[in-house]
């Protein structure tokens, strides 16, 4: 922690926040529905570091989670629900979810972990498309409601929330929790020995985790008015997040924003080539895995850490 | 007539299955590397051997040579570009090298997958079968090439069983799947018993791919779903465990035949899927796992 204080970061952070605010200022509509996107992504990524870099556990599912906020707050929402309480019924049904998954899926380790939670995605895919009446199948599911249709509030919207996962998650990875799943990560026959409830700890993890998936889910589906399997349940959604993260770095939380505004600006940077963008991105992706394994945020923030 | 028709297609998907996941189960078990790239390789064997069988007008069986050297090429180059410098790498500490194997094969899959979607399109393409023409086994009709598919997946497995059981570089693959560390003090050279490992490896999934695509067709698409079933067929017999994997590939394979059949074509992956929930929950480490 007093390398931490010793850093720029929190300059550098206050700094992002403020410019982040002020962006509806200086950029134009276009623009800012893209960082729009970019911000719930970016609490997607958060969400799934606190499982992948605190408590080692690979989650082939966080677009379960999602998708869980999404439909529920979709259905919800076609219910005859109001939006607000939609969005919180939504989170709800993730963390159900969620914990529901995780409680059995944690008595597993390593590979088959990752393997429930991705069965758990494509279970989920169809589902969505059996109930295609309800759901809307792979169309996506319209919703009746929207936050909001002004480009400039939705933004504000979005990056409220973003501060706000972002504070809550970054402040419990740095607190007790955050680090009792390090050392569960890190050493689960030792973490044990020394009195931690480890199952416990990872249950409360994946709650978390499930709690900011699902508003983010619920939110992006009030923002785009469509709840959709390409853009929230789609295993190459999960992929997007992952690389987010190990690009931004893992175990930073924070990295993964920042992996996710990289990959939607370069989205649009590499939109002249076409179909090829995914290629390029994962490719870049997998050179940062290969040699800067700590991603962007890692390589700067360590070697400071003294590690 | 219906149950023969289940019984005999069952049976031809399942070999392709148990062909695909005994490579996959075959790595894992002797180098610790779970492929997620591993459907990107099956399909880039298909592509590769669909497109000089139909534009150079190799042949079916020149086409099912290429694209099986393909799948071993492939299969070298994920083995130097991503698992060698992740196992080499030391920024990464040895406790998190398998979730970086997992990553950096998704997304060396995706690359595979996107580049042959940019290549060749995602439309499925078929490849003319080896065998054609069609038998009548009690008033069903089979084509040949089904046929000629299981007997040589089953040849294969067969040969892979002798090629491991029998030979001497079979004794020193069996050897680094007990004890690495023994065998490297015993004066052998663990690398070049990877690179034996790979380059089978090359050769089922290549094999696999081919013969999929002359039996169901392959796409780009497809590669991720293809990656998903040879997990969980390995996952439900048991990871590193051979026979485990025929196993799970048969059950998977009549899981799916039959509800395509009975039930309807589009529910044909969930019965699968909810086997495999209930085994790893009752048994984690799948049918015939070692733990």
């Amino acid at each position: 922690m007093p390398g931490m204080l010793r850093s720029p970061l929190p300059l550098v952070l206050l700094v992002l926040v403020l410019a982040g605010g002020a962006a509806p200022l200086w950029l134009d509509a276009y623009y800012l529905g893209i960082f729009t996107v970019a911000y719930y992504f970016g609490v997607f990524a958060m969400s799934w570091d606190l499982l992948f870099g605190f408590a080692g556990e690979v989650n082939f599912g966080p677009t379960f989670l999602i998708g869980l906020g999404a439909y529920g707050a979709g259905l919800l929402n076609n219910g005859g629900w109001p939006m607000p309480l939609c969005i919180v019924g939504g989170a709800v049904i993730s963390v159900i979810g969620g914990v529901a998954l995780a409680v059995p899926a944690l008595r597993l380790r390593g590979p088959y972990f990752g393997l429930v939670t991705l069965v758990a995605v494509l279970l989920l895919l169809d589902f969505i498309v059996i109930f295609a009446a309800q759901t809307g199948g792979e169309i996506g599911m319209m919703v009746p409601d929207v936050l909001s249709i002004s480009a400039v509030v939705n933004y504000w919207y979005a990056f409220g929330f973003l501060v706000i996962a972002g504070v809550i998650l970054f402040g419990l990875s740095r607190s007790a929790l955050g680090l009792i799943l390090q050392a569960t990560g890190q050493d689960r026959v030792e973490a044990q020995a020394l009195g931690f409830n480890v199952t416990k700890h990872k249950v409360a993890a994946f709650a978390v985790s499930a709690l900011f998936s699902g508003l983010a889910g619920a939110m992006l589906t009030f923002y785009q008015g469509t709840a959709s399997v390409d853009q929230m349940v789609d295993l190459s959604i999960a992929v997007q997040i992952i690389i987010a993260v190990m690009f931004g770095g893992r175990r930073t939380i924070l990295g993964g924003v920042l992996g996710s505004i990289f990959l939607v600006l370069f989205d649009e940077l590499l939109r002249p080539i076409g179909q090829l963008n995914t290629f390029v991105v994962s490719g870049v992706a997998l050179l940062v895995i290969l040699f800067w394994p700590d991603g962007v945020l890692g390589y700067v923030l360590r070697p400071r850490e003294g590690r | 007539m219906l149950a023969l028709q289940i019984l005999i297609d069952g049976f031809a998907i399942s070999a392709l299955y148990g062909l695909g996941a005994v490579g996959f189960t075959l790595m894992f078990g002797v180098c610790g590397v779970l492929n997620l790239a591993h459907g990107g390789i099956m399909v880039i064997a298909a592509l590769a051997g669909w497109w000089v069988a139909a534009d150079y007008g190799a042949g079916p069986y020149g086409g099912a040579a290429i694209g099986v050297g393909v799948g071993v090429v492939a299969s070298f180059v994920t083995y130097y570009a991503v698992i060698r410098p992740i196992q080499r790498s030391r920024a990464i500490p040895a406790v998190e090298q398998e979730i970086f194997i997992l990553t950096g094969t998704l997304l060396w899959g995706i690359m595979l997958q996107v580049g042959l979607d940019y290549l060749f399109s995602n439309n499925p393409v078929t490849m003319q079968p080896l065998l054609t023409g069609v038998v009548r086994i009690a008033e069903v009709r089979v084509p040949q090439n089904e046929i000629l598919i299981a007997v040589l997946c089953w040849s294969v497995i067969g040969l892979l069983s002798l090629l491991v059981n029998r030979t001497r570089i079979g004794k020193q693959i069996l050897a680094a799947s007990i004890n690495p560390r023994a065998l490297t003090l015993l004066g052998f050279e663990l690398s070049n018993i990877y690179l034996v490992v790979w380059t089978i490896y090359g050769v089922l999934a290549g094999l696999a791919g081919v013969l999929l695509a002359s039996f169901l067709g392959a796409s780009a698409d497809n590669a991720g779903a293809l990656t998903a079933s040879a997990f969980t067929i390995v996952i439900l017999g048991g990871l590193g465990s051979v026979p485990g994997s025929l196993i799970a590939a048969y059950i998977v394979g009549y899981a799916e035949t039959l509800t395509a059949y009975l039930i309807a074509p589009t529910l044909r992956p969930i019965p699968a899927l909810i086997i495999l929930v209930i085994v790893i929950y009752l048994r984690p480490q799948g049918l015939l796992g070692r733990r």
